[in-house]
This record gives C-alpha cells, sequence and structure tokens, in this order.
C-alpha cells in the first residue's frame, strides 16, 4: 500500500521534473490510476495457480457422484490438461513443472505429513517386509525393466540409458499411493506396506539415478563403482535417517522451553523438519527418508510438550499444506504435459507400460514368497494383488527424468513422454479400478475402531507378558528388544526431552486424558444441553462403594463443559495480541473454577436453600476435583482442602431443571450440581 | 542327528507332549536345554526361585503373576511338561491346520492365548476381572508415577467401556470381545516357538 502510494508520487515527480525540461511539453494529467502488473506478477500467479487449486478441490466435491467414481487425482490431472491447452490456445507457452520447484517446495509438505503421522505400530512390525519391499522389489523392477529395454530393443538405446530409464520409471510415488489410497480406506497392514515402501524405495531411487547418471557421464562402468555404488546405498539411507534423527532431538529438545511462547511452536516442528529435508539433499542424502525419521523421532516429545492448541495447529497445517501441495503437483503434471516437448515412440511406451506391470506383479509375487516363510501373519493372494495393483508412479519419476541433461540422453524427451503415459496409465486405469476392485475382491477395509482405553491396557499388559516369556525362553526378541527400548527410552530419553511433569507421565496416562479430552470436545459439538438431558435419563449406576454414586462418565461430561463454558466467557473478554495467546484452559481453569464454586458455595448457604433430591446421586465436590485432576494433580489439591471444610447442607437434583437452555445457563445448572454431604 | 534322538529318549513321555502341543523335536530339545539351564540344581523341576533369578522377569511389571502362571494351584514345582505346555501357548498359530471337529483345540489357538492371559489378570480364578484385580494390575504396569485418584478414574473407566453386563466385572467374554481389533495371533506369539 505504502509502496503504492510511493510509486504514484514518484509518478507525480517524474512528470514534475518533465515540465522542468524544455519543450515539447507534454501535458500529462495526473496518474490517478496507473498498473503495475510487473511488480506483482511472480506472488499473483503463484496465488492464483493455488486458488485454481482449492477451488478445484472444492469444486469436486460439490458434484455428487463424481467424487466416488473417480479419484481426485485423475480428476485434477484433467484440469490441468485443460489448463494448459488453454494457455497454449492463448499463444503463450505453458509453464512446466520446474523439477526444483517440486523438490524443494512441493515435495517436503507431503512427506512431513505422512512421516509426522505414521502410524508406528504396524509399521515397525512389518518393518522387514517393507524394506524387502522398497529395496529389493525397487532393484529388481530396475534391472528387470531396464534388461528387458535393452533387449528389446525398441529404440536403439545403450544400456546404461535403459537401466537409468528403469530406475526412474520403477519407483512406486508417495504422492500417487497415498491419493488413490485414502480415498479406498483399506486395511492397515495393506496401507502400510504399499505406503512404508513408496516411502523407503526413495533410498534406492537416490542412489541408482545418481549412480547411472554418473556412469552414464563417464562412460564406463568397473567392479569397483558398482561396489561402491553398494556403499552408496547405506551411506544415503542411513545418513538420511542420522540427519533426520539429529533434526528431530534438537526440534524435540527446543519444545521443551516453549511454555512461554506458545504461539510459535507449531513453527519450531516445521523449520526443524524442513530444515532436515534441506540438509539431507545438500549431500545428496535421501530427503525424503531424513523427513520420515525427524517426524517419527520428534513426534512423542514435541507432543508432550506443546500445548493443545499448538498441536492442532500443526495438525491442520501439515494436512493444509499436503493437500494443496498434492493438488497442485498433479494439475502442473496436467499442464506439464500439455506443454512440454513430446517424442511419441509407440513400440517404447507399449513395451514400457507392459515391462511396469509385468516386473511389479513378478517382483511382489516373488518376494512375498520369501517374506512369508518369516511372517506370522502372512500375505494372502488377494493382499499380493492389492500391493501389486498398487504400485502406482507419479510425479516423482516425472521430475527425475525431467533433470536429465539433454546432451547425455538426446532421448530425454521420448522418456519424458513415456514416463508421462506411464503415470497416466497407472493413476487412471490402476486408480481408478482399484476401488471397485477392492469391493469385488472383498478386501478388509479399515475399521473405523474408536481408540479404547481397553486396548491400549491390554496391549500393553501383553507386550509386558511377552517380553517375560521371552525372558523365560531365554530368546531375545522382538519384545525383548522393544522392552528395552521403552524403559531407556523413559528412564533417559524422556528427560530430557520433556519439560516439566509431563516427563514422569506414563503412556497409559497421556492416553486416557487424550481419549478424556476428546469425548469433551465431542459432546460439546454435539447439542450439549440435549445431550445432557439424554444422559441423565440413562440410569445411574448404583454403586456399592459409598465415595461416588454417579457414573464417572457422566461426571467427567459435566466437567467438561463447565470448563469450556469457562474458557467462553473468558474468551470474549480477552482482547486481541498478535504476539500472546489466551493461557491454554488447561493451565488455570482450575483456579478460576474453584473461585467461583467457592463464591456460588457461600451465596447458597446464605440462603438456606433446601430442595429434595430423589435420586440418589449426592456429588462429593472435593472428591470430583481430586479425580479430574488429570492434567495437573498439585494445583487442584491445593483448593481442595478449603472446599471440603465448608459444612454446607445443599442438595439438588438436575431433574428439576429444565434441559433447553444455552451453554450458559447450563454453567448456573451444573454449578447447583456441587453439594456437600455434612 | 544320533545326539538330538538320544535327548530326546532321556526325556519321558515326549511323544504325547509333542503331539499336544505341536512343537517340533528341534524345539522341544531347545526348551530342554533352557529348562536344564535354568533349573541349576539339577533337580528335574523348577521352584519360583529359580524363575526370579531371570533377570528379566525381575524387572517385568508383572513378572510375579508371569512366574504364578507356570504354577498351578497347589504346587510348588513345575516339571517339563508343564514348563513346555505354558509355553504351548505361545507358538504362533497355524493356518494351514486342518480342522478336525471332534479333536480338542489347541494350545496355541487364539481362544487359548486369551485365556491365558486372562488368567493373569484374574488372580482369584471367580472367571471376571474384579475392579480390585484391575486396579492392582494398573498400579503394577503404573509404578508409582500416577495417583490413587487417576488409577480409579481409569479403572472405572475401563470396566464402563468393557462392561456388558453391568456386573462391575469384566467376564472373560467380555475380555474377548474388548480386544476382537486386536491381533492376538500376531501380539501373543513368540516367533522362534513356531
Amino acid at each position: 500500500m505504502m509502496k503504492m502510494l510511493l510509486l504514484l508520487l514518484g509518478c507525480c515527480g517524474l512528470v514534475l521534473s518533465d515540465q522542468n525540461q524544455s519543450a515539447p511539453r507534454d501535458q500529462r494529467v495526473f496518474p490517478v490510476l496507473s498498473i503495475n502488473y510487473d511488480y506483482v506478477q511472480m506472488p499473483f500467479e503463484v496465488s492464483l495457480w493455488i486458488l485454481l487449486a482449492s477451488l478445484m478441490k472444492l469444486g469436486f466435491h460439490l458434484i455428487p457422484r463424481l467424487s466416488t467414481v473417480v479419484p481426485e487425482s485423475c480428476l485434477l490431472i484433467v484440469v490441468g490438461l485443460l489448463v494448459g491447452g488453454l494457455i497454449r490456445v492463448m499463444g503463450k507457452r505453458p509453464p512446466v513443472l520446474d523439477s526444483q520447484l517440486f523438490f524443494l517446495c512441493l515435495l517436503p509438505p507431503i512427506i512431513l505429513d505422512a512421516g509426522y503421522f505414521l502410524p508406528l505400530r504396524p509399521f515397525t512390525e512389518n518393518a522387514g517386509s517393507i524394506l524387502t519391499f522398497a529395496v529389493l522389489g525397487t532393484l529388481w523392477n530396475t534391472f528387470f525393466t531396464g534388461a528387458l529395454l535393452y533387449i528389446c530393443r525398441p529404440a536403439a538405446l545403450d544400456l546404461l540409458p535403459c537401466l537409468l530409464f528403469g530406475s526412474i520409471v520403477s519407483a512406486v510415488d508417495p504422492v500417487a499411493v497415498l491419493a488413490v489410497f485414502e480415498e479406498i480406506h483399506i486395511n492397515e497392514l495393506l496401507h502400510i506396506l504399499v505406503f512404508g515402501e513408496s516411502l523407503l524405495n526413495d533410498a534406492v531411487t537416490v542412489v541408482l539415478y545418481h549412480l547411472f547418471e554418473e556412469f552414464a557421464h563417464t562412460g564406463e562402468v568397473t567392479a569397483g563403482d558398482v561396489f561402491l555404488g553398494v556403499v552408496c546405498f547405506f551411506v544415503v539411507a542411513l545418513g538420511g535417517v542420522l540427519v533426520g534423527g539429529v533434526y528431530g532431538v534438537l526440534a524435540a529438545f527446543t519444545s521443551r522451553f516453549t511454555a512461554h511462547t506458545r504461539v510459535i511452536e507449531p513453527l519450531f516442528v516445521f523449520l526443524y523438519s524442513y530444515m532436515a529435508y534441506l540438509s539431507a539433499e545438500v549431500f545428496h542424502l535421501s530427503g525424503i527418508m531424513a523427513l520420515i525419521a525427524c517426524g517419527v523421532v520428534m513426534r512423542p516429545y514435541v507432543e508432550a510438550n506443546i500445548s493443545h492448541k499448538s498441536y492442532t495447529t500443526i495438525k491442520y497445517f501439515l494436512k493444509m499444506w499436503s493437500s494443496v501441495s498434492e493438488t497442485l503437483i498433479f494439475i502442473f503434471l496436467g499442464v506439464s504435459t500439455v506443454a512440454g516437448p513430446h517424442a511419441w515412440n509407440w513400440t517404447f511406451v507399449t513395451i514400457t507400460i507392459l515391462l511396469c506391470l509385468l516386473s511389479r506383479v513378478l517382483g511382489v509375487v516373488g518376494l512375498t514368497f520369501i517374506i512369508n516363510k518369516y511372517r506370522m501373519v502372512k500375505l494372502s493372494g488377494k493382499d499380493q494383488f492389492i500391493v501389486a495393483y498398487g504400485g502406482l508412479r507419479g510425479a516423482i519419476a516425472f521430475s527425475l527424468a525431467f533433470l536429465l541433461s539433454n546432451d547425455d540422453f538426446p532421448m530425454k524427451d521420448m522418456f519424458l513422454t513415456a514416463i508421462i503415459t506411464v503415470i497416466f496409465f497407472t493413476v487412471f486405469v490402476q486408480g481408478m479400478t482399484i476401488r471397485p476392485l477392492v469391493d469385488l475382491l472383498a478386501v478388509k477395509k479399515r475399521k473405523e475402531s474408536k481408540c479404547s482405553i481397553n486396548e491400549e491396557i491390554h496391549t500393553q499388559f501383553l507386550e509386558h507378558l511377552l517380553a517375560g516369556i521371552e525372558g523365560v525362553c531365554g530368546h531375545y526378541g522382538h519384545h525383548h528388544w522393544r522392552d528395552k527400548l521403552n524403559r531407556f527410552n523413559k528412564r533417559y530419553i524422556k528427560r530430557c526431552l520433556i519439560g516439566g511433569e509431563r516427563s514422569q507421565e506414563p503412556q497409559l496416562v497421556s492416553f486416557y486424558n487424550k481419549m478424556e479430552l476428546k469425548q469433551a470436545m465431542m459432546l460439546l459439538e454435539s447439542n450439549s444441553s440435549s445431550n445432557l438431558s439424554t444422559v441423565t435419563a440413562a440410569a445411574p449406576r448404583q454403586r456399592s462403594r459409598k465415595t461416588l454414586n454417579i457414573s464417572k462418565e457422566r461426571e467427567e461430561e459435566i466437567r467438561k463443559i463447565l470448563r469450556a463454558n469457562l474458557q467462553k466467557t473468558r474468551q470474549r473478554l480477552r482482547s486481541y495480541s498478535r504476539h500472546t495467546l489466551m493461557p491454554d484452559a488447561e493451565d488455570d481453569w482450575s483456579e478460576t473454577r474453584l473461585k467461583k464454586q467457592r463464591e456460588e458455595m457461600e451465596r447458597r448457604m446464605s440462603h438456606f436453600l433446601t430442595v429434595p433430591a430423589p435420586p440418589v446421586r449426592k456429588l462429593e465436590s472435593g472428591e470430583r476435583l481430586r479425580s479430574g485432576s488429570f492434567f495437573f494433580s498439585e494445583r487442584v489439591s491445593a483448593g481442595d482442602e478449603s472446599i471440603r471444610r465448608k459444612p454446607s447442607v445443599v442438595k439438588f437434583s438436575l431433574e428439576e431443571k429444565k434441559p433447553h437452555r444455552g451453554p450458559e445457563h447450563l454453567l448456573e445448572e451444573d454449578e447447583e450440581l456441587i453439594h456437600h454431604r455434612p | 542327528m544320533g545326539s538330538t534322538n538320544s535327548t530326546l529318549l532321556k526325556i519321558p513321555n515326549v511323544e504325547v507332549l509333542m503331539q499336544e502341543t505341536g512343537f517340533s523335536p528341534a524345539h522341544i530339545i531347545r526348551l530342554h536345554d533352557r529348562f536344564k539351564a535354568l533349573d541349576k540344581e539339577g533337580r528335574g523341576h523348577l521352584c519360583p526361585q529359580d524363575f526370579g533369578e531371570i533377570k528379566e522377569l525381575a524387572m517385568n511389571p508383572i513378572g510375579d503373576r508371569i512366574i504364578g502362571a507356570f504354577f498351578s494351584p497347589g504346587k510348588e514345582t513345575v516339571d517339563f511338561h508343564t514348563f513346555v505346555k505354558i509355553l504351548a501357548h505361545f507358538r504362533p498359530v497355524d493356518k494351514d491346520r486342518p480342522k478336525e471337529p471332534n479333536s480338542p483345540e489347541p494350545i496355541n489357538s487364539r481362544s487359548n492365548k486369551l485365556k491365558f492371559a486372562f488368567q493373569l489378570y484374574d488372580q482369584d480364578k471367580d472367571g471376571k476381572i474384579s475392579r480390585d484385580e484391575l486396579l492392582k494390575v494398573l498400579r503394577a504396569m503404573l509404578g508409582m508415577q500416577v495417583t490413587e485418584e487417576q488409577l480409579e478414574s481409569i479403572a472405572d473407566r475401563t470396566i464402563q467401556e468393557a462392561d456388558l453386563d453391568r456386573d462391575d466385572a469384566i467376564s472373560f467374554e467380555e475380555f474377548r470381545k474388548s480386544l476382537e481389533k486386536v491381533n492376538i495371533d500376531h501380539k501373543m506369539s513368540i516367533r522362534f516357538l513356531r
């Protein structure tokens, strides 16, 4: 705005200076409105693209049946094609998916989102199978495709370019897999197998790509080079993981001290992860593995340290960025298809597609045969089919091909065309047909399971049991090492990386707290007042224990409603400040509430109200407060004693109150539940 | 091969054992070696002290319950047969076993694995996990880092979630139901015992 003004002033200055010079005098009218597009061109166009992508996403879901039949990725590619065609018709050259833009800006958010929310338990349980598919599977695909292409000679190519092409086209793409598998809700095992494979094969792809590119450049291969290639693979993979791990630990450590600057907590998470990616890319290590390692390492500690709001922010920002990135990638893929120079070679393209399919099927079947010997839960034929069919190729292959230099590879255009065709084939044909096939083969879908505290407790119990039995057998197996790792984690690492009291909190308790919080949020989002009445109608259980005569669930709900309402009233009073957030409800709700309760009780005492309470639903306030102290036991217990000592004789029953009130009224309603026994 | 046969012959009723548990001869021998290593005094049976010497069990929060599971009620020693039978619970499930209608369920079936785990919770063997038993387990697993009230809330919530017949305790059926989504075959099997 200021700059616009300055510009206008500058124009004025120019006009004035013009007038100071000699004739010919141009009587220019003062330019009230002038256009300066070049100034904003770059950000403007970027924003326009992102806006287009988001509007497209919006549009797809408004058309009723479309999103169920066609996966989003296909639709976006079609949109990209249309846009590219439009630009071409307008006479300009459509932009091509710049590899640097892709690898540095578009890919990291998707991978970070995947890595941060990676379900760790299924991943580690199937790590062996995933690694086998990723490493051996990709190697097999590369050499099979490359060798057969060389033998069939559709385009008179040497061995090395064939192998290079094989390495580019054989990698399963995480973006495409995510886009398609997200929509079909397949069971967890298959999802993690295909998805894990697509993430981990990056290391192999990077090594093979650089290897073959180097060899093609120098022109000859020796046995020593091959050996170096193998060494390089380990360096790339393990180095990437190490870099990611280091940054993850740094992020966890930093988050320990962010108690007073909650606003920028999410920023640390994003920055450290991005730095991990970039640092790995500096050394040609696997950036994807660094990003995954960083996310996995930092998550448990960061989540224990940051506030609930920051956690939500991180979650939603990651989802937002990865969603936008994915959309942009597919649109750009479509646009690049229209733009790029094409060299269509029927035989080459068809043979490539056939070989890709064949090598994938053979690879999966062969490898499954081997790994089933070591698995406890074997992969059936149906599983193998889905794993093979889910091997989609995507934008990574395209970008890698785009990076090839034209001098070393005169057939680059042919490669690009073939790769685009393979991508289109896998995304359109396989992507569209996988959903009906999953239904047809009756593959197990992911069960929408509510997390259950029973499962958590029993699973932990079983883990301890198995570790013990392994001890009895004298066998140092899976459970033994996991147990040792957990113990090490608890004793040393958690103490360093988690600040404050939370470092001592066992996993079960934090799980329980999360569940309670979730339930409370759910209760508030649904119509809370009507819920309250229905819950009261559900018969409260008569317990034999003397202290509690109300169901715990009911109690928790009341507590949460109170807490949320307190939050609301406080929110209305705060003024907006960019640098500070309102303090978290979790932190000091207890104090405010205790104060309120005390005032209420004093008020009631002075009025001597007594209402007969038919249902035996007594609630001892002190007891309730104590049992509700899931975040902060110490602070609440201080207030306990003072309330307990008040000798009031007031009893209320909930049924006297009408349930049809808004949340503000609920506050008073629930306050009246507080009554003491003499 | 000759030595293994001779070792096998030294174990009484080894054929019956192999048939009941489904272990291969190699496994029986391995377990026999382990049994002998644990039985330091060479008495031919194990007592609780022998188990107590295993480091991993000492550090395990439910170590004493596991030890208790090996000893049938009333008996103070564990002989080799019982040892192998208990460990047979943790064999991975054979998926290709033909389902004979009249034969009893193998020891390592899903149901028997769950029963074993259930017995570890249910110390007084009344067929239900009462609130107190659950509290004891939680206390053992969570140590001293948790207050009594937190434990009680967790225990209450657990029972509430699982208890379908509202008797304030978890029966075996309810236990099984709450674990229906967990892959017990995977979670309760030790690979080397295959």
